[in-house]
């Protein structure tokens, strides 16, 4: 708060309100709702609801399907997370380098940010079309028969790629601005004591570059948990099947078409907790990061 | 020592031609990664655009190829004022219209309401005020994927499904504009405040007159950002709006990946222009706003 601040009484608090209301009924609320659920176990024909404790994550945990979508979850994160990353990170060294068509560069890698993920998910399902997508030709010259939405794996390197691809332009964003406010008289310093440019990287930028590089890191996380929801929604085309799938996906399928609501909030639940861990992880490390400037 | 140095130096001097080629050779390979790199991100949607421009049969044929064909007036049309779907009311039009209701009604629900509230807490001296921070700002740990069933829940008890408040309301519970706004408001030099109130103004006058003015270039950066992500929206609005006349472009990409599948000749050219109409008004803004665009996004982590 400011030190001069004004002392109207009725003013903040009705200023306050509208925010204050639409997260008690919006977010409070359901929140709560989903905690209160999860203990429950919903009638199927919408007879009421009887409690049941803890029994409907024991059965999650035990449940080897869930297990596995957990796993996939896993692997999908970090693949996602790792790529985008070292690409961007990679681009943006150069885009900085570079003095001719630096902007036209920067353009043309940015302009994809703005791309809706389901939309980014119609674009992989034209490039991995069964019979004549570009994509599937190119598997097909090396002699792997491509399947969208049959082969498990396939489908997996489908969702990979297509989340890069829409993500790649956020880090990218990040990187550059990280890259463009190290001060000159350190890029300076640097080019006289290190004379190669590996060198230079490593020591010098690549440090500078870590605290955004761990802001990035936790976005890129979230991202992969979160929101490459449309883009598994429209590579399966809505439906799953033995398709691989993330827990966020899960709490959607078992929740909106399975009707298991008890189980859907037990889900919910881990993942809010999940969320929170991140969370605390992130502010740990904020905390003790250092400050270069 | 410095022999070494001078050493070191002739060395230099002697190989400088030899240097040179190599800087050259570096700066080609710079570019070399940056132009596949924008291969990359530009070649899938080259692709897509390309085939809106053959007919439909074309592409069964051949897929995409370098042929830019006359379909792109007709595909149009299809696109824009033909309805898919049962009830005939999602055209290309209708569903832009959505699209544009959601993104700019997010935009500047968020923006209004988190300048308000981070008003309230910055400016004035409350009792709760530690309270009420918190309460806003725990909205930031969980998203709303992680809530979507109650939320749905919720909405449906208020009888709000198929409104544009049912779907853009629950968006704005989360405080990423009042986090944002609270930490511009707290950069504002503290002397502005203490000159309005010697000059007589009120908190009503300092905020619309002074502090609204200042934070111009911010609440650009804020309503391009949160325009593209209201536009972007997929899984709430695919729960919320079930009646199809409610549907915005993202949400109905679904329906539209049908119309490529379910009739005899899927329709190619006119799926893949809706896509694109999907894309451009944010693609639009993000490029033309470029440094507005840039500066919300980086320094909205600190």
């Amino acid at each position: 708060m400011k030190r001069a601040g004004f002392a109207t009484r009725w003013l903040p608090i009705l200023l306050l309100l509208p925010q204050l209301i639409i997260i008690a009924v919006f977010f409070y609320w359901p929140a709560a709702h989903a905690v209160q659920s999860s203990f429950y176990l919903q009638d199927p024909f919408g007879f009421g609801s009887s409690f049941v404790g803890f029994d409907n994550y024991t059965d999650l945990l035990d449940n080897s399907e869930y297990r596995r979508i957990a796993w996939f979850t896993v692997v999908f994160t970090v693949l996602v997370t790792f790529f985008s990353l070292a690409l961007a990170l990679l681009l943006a060294v150069k885009a900085d380098k570079v003095i001719r068509g630096a902007k036209t560069y920067r353009t043309l890698l940015m302009w994809v940010y703005a791309v809706a993920p389901p939309v980014a998910g119609f674009i992989g399902l034209i490039m991995f079309n069964q019979s004549w997508g570009p994509l599937t030709r190119l598997f097909e010259q090396v002699g792997h028969d491509f399947t969208l939405g049959v082969n498990y794996n396939d489908t997996a390197f489908a969702m990979v790629l297509v989340s890069v691809w829409k993500q790649v332009p956020v880090n990218f964003i990040f990187f550059l601005s990280g890259l463009q406010s190290i001060p000159k008289s350190v890029r300076e310093a640097a080019l006289i004591d290190n004379r190669s440019a590996s060198g230079r990287f490593w020591d010098v930028t690549f440090p500078l570059l870590a605290p955004t590089g761990f802001f990035l890191l936790i976005i890129n996380i979230t991202y992969a948990l979160f929101e490459t929801f449309g883009v598994i929604d429209t590579l399966v085309k809505g439906e799953p099947g033995n398709n691989p799938m993330t827990l966020v996906y899960k709490v959607y399928v078992d929740g909106f078409r399975g009707n298991d609501l008890g189980g859907s909030s037990a889900q919910s639940v881990i993942l809010m907790i999940l969320v929170l861990a991140l969370t605390v992880f992130q502010f740990r490390m904020v905390e003790r990061r250092i400050h270069y400037t | 020592m410095s022999d070494a140095n001078t050493a070191a130096m002739a060395a230099a001097t002697l190989t400088q031609p030899a240097k040179r080629r190599r800087i050259k050779a570096a700066t080609l390979f710079d570019h070399a990664v940056l132009i596949l790199g924008a291969l990359f991100m530009i070649v899938p949607l080259v692709m897509v655009f390309q085939m809106t421009t053959v007919p439909d049969v074309e592409i069964i044929k051949t897929g995409p190829s370098f042929v830019i064909g006359d379909q792109l007036d007709e595909n149009f049309r299809k696109a824009m004022f033909e309805a898919s779907g049962f009830s005939g009311e999602n055209s290309g039009t209708n569903m832009l219209v959505n699209s544009f209701i959601l993104g700019i009604g997010f935009a500047v629900g968020k923006i209004v309401i988190g300048m308000m509230a981070a008003y309230a807490i910055v400016y004035f001296r409350l009792r709760f005020a530690t309270l009420a921070f918190w309460m806003i700002f725990t909205t930031l740990l969980l998203p709303l994927e992680v809530r979507i069933l109650p939320s749905y829940e919720v909405v449906q008890r208020l009888g709000m499904l198929n409104t544009y408040q049912g779907l853009i309301i629950p968006l704005i519970a989360s405080a990423t504009a009042t986090f944002f706004f609270r930490q511009y408001f707290r950069s504002v030099p503290e002397e502005l405040v203490e000159a309005a109130r010697i000059d007589g103004a009120g908190p009503v006058k300092f905020f619309v007159d002074i502090l609204v003015p200042l934070s111009k270039t911010m609440i650009a950066a804020m309503f391009i950002i949160m325009f593209v992500y209201g536009w972007n929206q997929y899984l709430w609005p695919t729960m919320i709006t079930t009646e199809e006349d409610m549907f915005t472009l993202v949400r109905g990409i679904k329906q539209i990946t049908q119309v490529m599948e379910g009739n005899r000749i899927p329709e190619y050219g006119r799926a893949n222009l809706l896509a694109i109409i999907a894309i451009i008004p944010p693609v639009f803004v993000v490029i033309f706003f470029q440094s507005w665009f840039v500066k919300g996004l980086t320094e909205s982590d600190k």
